[in-house]
Parts: structure tokens; C-alpha cells; sequence
């Protein structure tokens, strides 16, 4: 039953990747991302992380992707767009390193050393249910790097702003000193 | 039981398809999403080994990579629009000025 699961939210995955990367419309690509969120999401129920799944909807479906709807909409584009120059040479490499790194990964013994019946016995952390073993390992041990990730916010809101503003130094028009 | 190579192998295509994205698009903004691919490919790629090694912190760190990616598409998208305000273009291969 796993497995059924895994393989349909597998393959919709890479098929909304590749919506993403392939799509002519920007609009497309963002509404291929986010049908690709939910089924890492969706993903992520399977690997018993409930918590990270339900964030990852609401942070990046709910947060990050209406951003960038709003600065498409912003930019207001014309639909037609051809691929880039190089990209016969980007896909060959691409396509090239991608299989490569299939063929290392499948004969390398790494499946036999991580057997399918490894999670069957969750230890006292998961029993304890998702969010409270995140909770629990985040404000104990990891308190350092969540009170960074909160500085990180604060900069990016800062340079966000600066960036963005019209007139933010002062004037306004050709002139415009400052500007970054 | 789905075995661990399967999740890591999914998180490598996924990861490819969006490294393939960055090399082929014109447009900033599809170049920022196929980098988003790639954070949501190292995403599945954590929390597959947190489940499988049985340690929580595959999942803190995680939240630390959707933290960072937040922040990295708040700014990314405030540079195209200054970007746009100077030049009315979103495509990379207009944005030569300093090119030889």
C-alpha cells in the first residue's frame, strides 16, 4: 500500500517538475510547483512527518508561491518566451549527469545498507508523536540555529524593503542616488 | 515498505530536473522556481533519511531550509523588481552590461 502511494506521488512529482522547468507560461510553471508541493507533502505523511508536511503547505504553497504570483502578476508578461540559448547544451549535461548519478546510485550496494525493514520499530522520539519530537529537538538542542533562522527572516524583510521602495533614500526619478 | 534508495533516487531526478530548469529558462522568475525544485528535492532527501535512521533532526533541518528558502525568494523577487524598474526585462540574456 506504501508503495502504491509512493509511486503515485512519485511520479506526479517528477511530471510537475518537469511541468515546471517546461512550461511557456510562467503562470503554468507556478501552478505546476504548487500541485508538486502537495504531493511532497503528501510525501512527507508517508514518511510519518506530519508536521513538516503541513508547513511545507502553508510556507511554501501558502506563502512563497502567492509571492511569486503576486510579482507575476506585477510584471504582467507576455506569454511567449523560447528557451534559452544554450539549451542543447543545458539539457545534454542535465539529462547527462542525472543518468550518471542513477547508475552510481543503483550499483553502489547503498540499498543494502538501509533494508526496507529499518523503520519498522519507531523509536521512543517518533511514539511521541511529530510535533512534539520536532518541537522538543528544535528549543533543546537546536535553539542556536532557530534563533539565526529568525535573524535570517529580519535581513531578508530589511533587504526586501530596501530593494523594493521607490524613493526609499530620499529622491526620486533619474538621479536616484543609492540605488543598489 | 518502500526501501530508502527509492526516496533518494526521486530526490536526485527532482533535483536534476530543476538544475535543467536553471540551465534552459530565460525567464528570472522560472529560473527561481526550478531552484525552489531543488531546495524541495534536498527536502525529500532529509526527511527520508530522518525516517529511516529514526533521529529527528533530519526534520529540524528541514524547517531550516524552508526558513532560508523563504528568505532567498523574498529577496530574489525584490531584485527583479528593481531589476525591472531599471530595465523593463525580465530575461537573463538582456541583463549583458557587464558582460565581455
Amino acid at each position: 500500500m506504501t508503495l502504491i502511494l509512493f509511486s503515485y506521488f512519485a511520479s506526479v512529482i517528477v511530471l510537475a517538475a518537469i511541468g515546471v522547468i517546461a512550461s511557456r507560461k510562467p503562470v503554468n510553471s507556478a501552478l505546476a510547483l504548487l500541485v508538486m508541493f502537495f504531493h511532497v507533502a503528501g510525501l512527507f505523511v508517508l514518511l510519518d512527518a506530519e508536521f513538516i508536511a503541513a508547513v511545507q503547505i502553508i510556507v511554501y504553497a501558502g506563502a512563497i508561491l502567492v509571492l511569486y504570483l503576486f510579482v507575476l502578476m506585477l510584471l504582467n508578461l507576455r506569454a511567449e518566451e523560447g528557451y534559452h540559448r544554450q539549451f542543447v547544451i543545458g539539457l545534454t549535461v542535465g539529462l547527462g549527469i542525472l543518468v550518471e548519478a542513477v547508475l552510481i546510485l543503483g550499483r553502489s550496494g547503498f540499498a543494502d545498507r538501509f533494508p526496507p525493514s529499518v523503520p519498522l520499530t519507531p523509536s521512543a522520539a517518533s511514539a511521541a508523536g511529530n510535533t512534539e519530537g520536532l518541537g522538543r529537538a528544535l528549543y533543546t538542542t537546536y535553539l542556536f540555529p532557530f534563533e539565526v533562522a529568525s535573524l535570517i527572516l529580519l535581513v531578508a524583510m530589511i533587504g526586501a524593503i530596501i530593494l523594493a521602495k521607490k524613493g526609499i533614500f530620499g529622491k526620486e526619478g533619474k538621479n536616484r542616488r543609492g540605488q543598489i | 515498505m518502500v526501501p530508502l534508495s527509492y526516496y533518494v533516487i526521486l530526490s536526485l531526478i527532482v533535483f536534476m530536473i530543476g538544475v535543467i530548469g536553471v540551465l534552459i529558462r530565460r525567464n528570472i522568475i522560472v529560473l527561481l522556481l526550478s531552484i525552489e525544485l531543488m531546495l524541495n528535492a534536498a527536502n525529500i532527501n532529509f526527511v527520508a533519511f530522518s525516517h529511516y535512521l529514526q533521529n529527528i533532526t533530519g526534520q529540524v533541518f528541514v524547517f531550516f531550509v524552508l526558513t532560508v528558502a523563504a528568505a532567498e525568494v523574498v529577496v530574489g523577487l525584490a531584485i527583479i523588481i528593481a531589476l525591472y524598474r531599471g530595465k523593463a526585462t525580465i530575461n537573463v540574456e538582456d541583463v549583458n552590461l557587464m558582460k565581455w
